[in-house]
């Protein structure tokens, strides 16, 4: 379970995140909605460690962040930050290994070698393996940076905005292996998504935040309607049902 | 998988080494084979010292154009070093043993490195246009106080510094020789330990961070050792201004990956058989009194200029 309690946040002066308190159980599809500039990246990164917590308290399962050791976080926790450049040399099969460093060290053993090849077939990447990431287009890249973060083998996996760069049919099938391994492997996933679409189709929940408050939190079904778009986006689209689950008129 | 090329690398430098032990010898070899081996392991350790700086540096500021030298390294080790003149005064630092200078000087360089560039490269992303404008302002800064400093200086205190402000391969201080090669090996032990970690601190900060390792601490171990390499290459030939960046660019070339057990050890062979082969070549082959460290300079400038241009920073 993560736990956030109290949490403010400020960048140069601006306040990103106010006094954010919420609780995300174990299992399942969290989706982090809202307007550009609400903070959904900041409290990703602030969950991840990337950035040092100015006020407020953060606990995945029994860590507290910013006082446990960074190795033990890494073995618990994975995020995947937005677009961010890796080095463009690497190959595919070395970067998917880089998953396995917080349990080897550097040193795989044969058990991490097994893991990184069942994980290059799961993300469709034997072909592909020993392409450097900067021969690979858009979507390829995100497909092998989200395998290493699979190979990792966390408890809990923080993606931000993986669908950039990803096509329709990319997008649907990583989103499928996320609410599979939420489901059918116990793992918490914590996603921020731009498309509230996908977030109504694949989450379990959503948590909605605007000007680093937050929102409504609940599942889709429960909460997605005209006057939440209304009040989070400050749009006026129209929510329609079809087999019971909303979908967002864009 | 690049093995071969290291090997034959390796055995490119054994062909160097001989031949600047053995082309033009005339007279005895009693003395000549100390005289040359001496000069031979200087040049052995600045090319290892220098090219490990550089590819440390360009690790933990993830970049291919910035060295230690471009940021100022060699010219604060010249400051430092006329700094201690200046307070002390010639008579009483000359007084001091060789290796006790050393030892001090590299002191001082370690803690004013990780003051100066800690604060820079502690925070996060390393934004490169800011890190050349303050290598190019540092090494003014450094340069300007220095010849200050060296004006107000007796003539007879000046002659203690002059010699340690200039690059050159032929005139090298080989008194250094012994602490400076055990001091460049415990510095390369530690460096292959972490080369792992190293592979890691390349991916860039974030991506440090979710695999656990802590980038601070990481850029705080790198500095002292960086300013311990440029310590060593620094008191025995002088400043080397774009040697590091010529070889390691060619080292990116000749084994192109980023991982450190290979490219650690392929930078340091490009720079050890460019010193010693571009030493004996000059030296022996073309009988040229043109400085190598000329050459290299003209070489590594040109290379910084189309790196540069060409806008390929990683």
């Amino acid at each position: 379970m993560i736990t956030i309690s109290n949490l403010s946040h400020k960048i140069s002066g601006k306040t990103v995140l106010a006094d954010i308190s919420l609780q995300i159980e174990t299992g399942g599809v969290t989706a982090l909605v809202g307007p550009n500039g609400a903070g959904k990246s900041t409290l990703l990164s602030l969950i991840a460690r990337l950035d040092p917590i100015q006020t407020g308290r953060i606990t995945v399962n029994d860590l507290v962040i910013g006082q446990c050791d960074s190795t033990d976080l890494a073995r618990t926790l994975a995020i995947l930050p937005q677009a961010e450049e890796t080095a463009p040399r690497l190959t595919v099969h070395e970067l998917v290994a880089f998953g396995r460093y917080p349990y080897t060290k550097g040193r795989p053993t044969d058990a991490d070698r097994a893991i990184i090849t069942r994980t290059l077939e799961v993300f469709d990447l034997q072909s592909l393996s020993d392409r450097q990431l900067d021969t690979l287009s858009g979507g390829q890249r995100q497909r092998a940076k989200v395998a290493m973060t699979y190979a990792q083998d966390t408890d809990y996996l923080l993606l931000d905005e993986p669908l950039n760069n990803l096509d329709l049919s990319a997008s649907r099938s990583l989103m499928k292996l996320l609410r599979r391994l939420a489901h059918d492997s116990g793992k918490t996933v914590i996603i921020v998504l731009h498309d509230i679409n996908y977030a109504c189709a694949y989450a379990d929940q959503i948590v909605t935040l605007k000007l680093g408050k937050l929102g409504v939190v609940g599942a889709p079904a429960d909460i997605v309607t005209d006057q939440l778009l209304q009040d989070v986006f400050e749009t006026d689209a129209q929510v329609h049902h079809i087999d019971g689950q909303p979908l967002v008129k864009v | 998988m690049y093995l071969k090329r290291l090997l034959f690398m390796s055995a490119l430098l054994v062909l160097c080494s001989v031949l600047y032990m053995t082309l033009g010898a005339k007279g005895s070899w009693g003395f000549i084979l100390p005289f040359r081996g001496q000069k031979l392991a200087a040049l052995l350790l600045v090319g290892v010292s220098v090219s490990t700086a550089t590819v440390l540096f360009q690790t933990i500021t993830q970049n291919r154009i910035l060295t230690p030298s471009i940021m100022g390294f060699d010219a604060l080790y010249v400051l430092l070093l006329t700094l201690l003149v200046f307070v002390f005064g010639g008579q009483s630092y000359v007084q001091m043993p060789a290796i006790g200078q050393f030892l001090l000087n590299t002191g001082l360089l370690m803690a004013a490195s990780v003051a100066l560039f800690g604060s820079l490269l502690g925070r996060g992303r390393v934004d490169l246009m800011r890190m050349i404008l303050t290598g190019i302002i540092f090494g003014v800064l450094f340069r300007s106080l220095t010849g200050f400093m060296q004006r107000m200086i007796d003539p007879n205190e000046y002659a203690v510094i002059q010699s340690g402000s200039f690059a050159r391969f032929t005139q090298i201080e080989t008194s250094l020789l012994g602490i400076s090669t055990l001091l460049t090996l415990a510095t390369l032990i530690v460096v292959w330990r972490v080369r792992h970690r190293l592979d890691v601190l390349a991916l860039g900060h974030t991506a440090a961070v979710n695999l656990g390792e802590t980038p601070k601490r990481a850029t705080f171990l790198v500095l002292v050792l960086v300013a311990l390499l440029v310590s060593v290459s620094t008191a025995l030939v002088g400043p080397v201004a774009f040697l590091g960046l010529l070889v390691v660019s060619l080292a990116h070339l000749i084994t192109p990956t980023p991982r450190h057990a290979i490219l650690l050890p392929s930078a340091a062979l490009v720079a050890m058989i460019v010193l010693v082969g571009g030493q004996t070549i000059l030296e022996r082959v073309l009988a040229l009194s043109t400085p190598l460290s000329v050459v290299v300079d003209v070489l590594g400038g040109l290379l910084f200029l189309i790196l540069l241009l060409k806008g390929t920073f990683r």
